[in-house]
């Protein structure tokens, strides 16, 4: 049975970027767009799209890409489709600006999936790695009335049902749904693919469906979660360097020096 | 008047779990704020106990909920439901979770259906002057604070473990213990456990539960370098922990993995090795009460939050260090 896949995916500030870098405006209650640092697909999202792709590689079917937000910078978003996935729907308008309100993503993002209409399986990252508010897809799961499993590293599809290893502390379990349902996948899941050059010159030929609110008639819900501040904490240690008259020195006082304050 | 709620968690052995106490203490200012009652819920198939526990910790009143249903600490599914009902029963205007394997699940999922959505991963919680609550989060895996209010009916929030000392038990504390069977049926279970597999071989010692932790990066170059770190740890009586990069790497199992979406640890002593310090790593062990770093660039931005560092090759560092150790642990 070829499956329908939908990957939501989220454009987000790289958050990998120097911490030189990572600049907060306190009074707009912004990060600073660092200057010459491009945003990326948050990282679980890239496993989400692999993941997709590894299961159409063995059912068929078609692998859609969601994404919300008030501006996208295009050669970053479209790079699931250098991937491999079929279609990029934008959801893009001025009011869906990103905020840590997930009661807001979620509803945009279900009215998408409801528009969409058939689906299998829709797979997000575990957390957008801007607000790590990790419950978006539990939203969609909720609001859509689905099944839904989180922390996956392996997803297997069969009889109409998904059996995915969730990722413990200690080691994983194994849970089942049917069909229709909401997987989250981690980094566990394993590296995402590498565009290919072909990849990338399809890509560059697809362009996105974009969708605005209106389009999707969805009413905006009264807000539930409000920032009200943004700020870099504190880091007050004092770091006291080791010093020795070459590098094996140092390895040598810097255990005195454990001894000494008392650490071993 | 809609009382706070506190959905604790209940040990295999029947006992109250330490987040338990934790986010009653975490809700006794909020109620106390508010003029309102702190009510307690333990949900499992036996809780009793932990119910009584609950008042002595500082809950007016706890519930004991309890279901066949809700044998497991992964039956999300169930924990919603239970929770839900309960919810319908006591209507409270905050409801507070720990942010564990079961809340980080449940405690969204229940927002969702009461119109709402959770403010995830609080290390605060605090009344605001409009008496609406405030959840201060790290954000941006950790390089940021931000402080969001919860604005909707009720205010769900899941709080991070050991953000919150528990209060000191009072068993003279009196407090109505109420049974509550949510009668869950089948239909409230989609999805259903298949088997569990434990793949962490570590023997004896956990990461979560070491004094002193050594943990390699990406530094390191591959996975043979880490036997010295499993030499430093087996001096020191430690354990051996990693970042998320040299798990990916496939150096060391993922459940090494230290940080934001791996471990955190506390240890008295945190000595890292070939790490560079990402805010996503540091969430997981900056409670650590001295960290101390071996890094080849000094200014790598574990050093901003190391009390001890040492520049230069691990290569050439380690073999010194630990043959020093080695003569001050004889
Ligand atoms: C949402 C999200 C969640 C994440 N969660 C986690 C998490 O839970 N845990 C985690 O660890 N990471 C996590 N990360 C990844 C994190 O951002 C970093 O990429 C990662 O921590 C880097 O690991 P590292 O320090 O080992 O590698 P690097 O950043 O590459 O640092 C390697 C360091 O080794 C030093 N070095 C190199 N050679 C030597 C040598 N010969 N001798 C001495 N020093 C040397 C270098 O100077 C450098 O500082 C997450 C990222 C995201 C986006
Ligand atoms: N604006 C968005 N567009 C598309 N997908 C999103 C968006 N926000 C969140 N998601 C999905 O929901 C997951 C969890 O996000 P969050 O709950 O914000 O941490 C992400 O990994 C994505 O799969």
């Amino acid at each position: 049975m070829p499956l329908n896949i939908i990957v939501a995916a989220k454009q987000v500030l790289d958050p990998e970027m120097p911490a030189s870098a990572f600049k907060v405006d306190r009074d707009a209650k912004k990060i600073m767009p660092p200057q010459g640092i491009p945003p990326v697909v948050n990282g679980f999202d890239e496993n989400a799209v692999e993941a997709a792709l590894q299961l159409r590689e063995i059912h068929e079917g078609k692998v859609t890409v969601l994404t919300m937000g008030a501006e996208f910078a295009l050669d970053v978003i479209k790079k699931p489709l250098s991937m491999g996935a079929d279609e990029l729907i934008l959801l893009q308008d001025p009011a869906f600006i990103n905020t840590p309100d997930s009661f807001f993503t979620a509803t945009v993002l279900a009215a998408a999936i409801k528009k969409i209409g058939e689906y299998d399986l829709i797979i997000c990252g575990r957390q957008a790695s801007d607000w790590d508010s990790s419950q978006v897809s539990l939203g969609i799961a909720e609001m859509l009335g689905l099944p839904v499993i989180t922390l996956g590293r392996k997803i297997e599809v069969g009889d109409g049902k998904v059996l995915v290893q969730r990722v413990l502390t200690d080691g994983y379990e194994v849970m089942e749904a049917s069909l229709p349902a909401v997987v989250t996948v981690s980094n566990e899941f394993g590296e995402p693919r590498y565009p290919t050059l072909r990849g990338i010159m399809q890509a560059t030929r697809k362009m996105p469906t974009t969708w605005t609110s209106a389009d999707l008639g969805v009413e905006i819900p009264a807000p539930q979660l409000e920032l009200s501040d943004l700020f870099v904490p504190e880091r007050d240690r004092q770091c006291e360097y080791i010093e020795g008259s070459d590098e094996a020195a140092i390895g040598r006082n810097l255990a005195l020096k454990l001894r000494e304050a008392k650490l071993i | 008047m809609p009382p706070v709620l506190i959905i604790g968690e209940v040990t295999p052995d029947g006992d109250a779990a330490s987040i338990t106490g934790e986010l009653i203490a975490a809700a006794r200012p909020l109620a106390d704020g508010l003029g309102v009652e702190l009510v307690a819920a333990l949900p499992g198939t036996s809780s009793q106990r932990a119910a009584a526990t609950a008042i002595t910790l500082g809950a007016d009143k706890a519930y004991a909920v309890e279901d066949p249903f809700l044998d497991d600490p992964s039956a999300f599914d169930a924990h919603v439901a239970a929770a839900q009902k309960l919810c319908q029963e006591i209507g409270p205007s905050i409801v507070l979770f720990g942010r564990t394997i079961t809340g980080r699940d449940v405690a969204p999922r229940l927002a969702f259906r009461l119109g709402t959505c959770a403010a995830n991963d609080c290390v605060e919680v605090k009344l605001d002057s409009d008496q609406r609550l405030a959840a201060l989060r790290p954000v941006f895996g950790g390089s940021a604070l931000a402080w969001v209010r919860c604005l909707g009916d009720v205010a769900v929030v899941t709080v991070r473990a050991k953000a919150y000392e528990p209060l000191e038990a009072d068993a003279t504390r009196k407090g109505e213990v109420v049974n509550f069977s949510p009668g869950l049926g089948r239909d409230a279970v989609k999805s259903r456990l298949v088997e569990r597999v434990k793949e962490d071989q570590t023997q004896g010692l956990r990461l979560e539960d070491a004094r002193i932790v050594v943990s390699g990066g990406r530094g390191l170059g591959g996975p043979d370098p880490f036997v010295h770190l499993e030499e430093i740890a087996k001096l020191l009586g430690g354990a051996v922990g990693a970042s998320r990069a040299a798990c990916d790497a496939g150096w060391v199992p993922a459940t090494l993995q230290v940080g934001l979406t791996g471990k955190t640890v506390t240890p008295d002593l945190y000595l890292t090795v070939g790490i560079s310090g990402a805010s996503q790593h540091m969430a997981g062990c900056a409670a650590s009460k001295n960290i101390v770093s071996i890094n080849k660039d000094g200014d790598a931005n574990i050093f901003k939050e190391a009390r001890f560092g040492a520049v230069g090759d691990w290569k050439n560092i380690l073999p010194a260090f630990i043959e020093q150790l080695q003569e001050l642990v004889k």
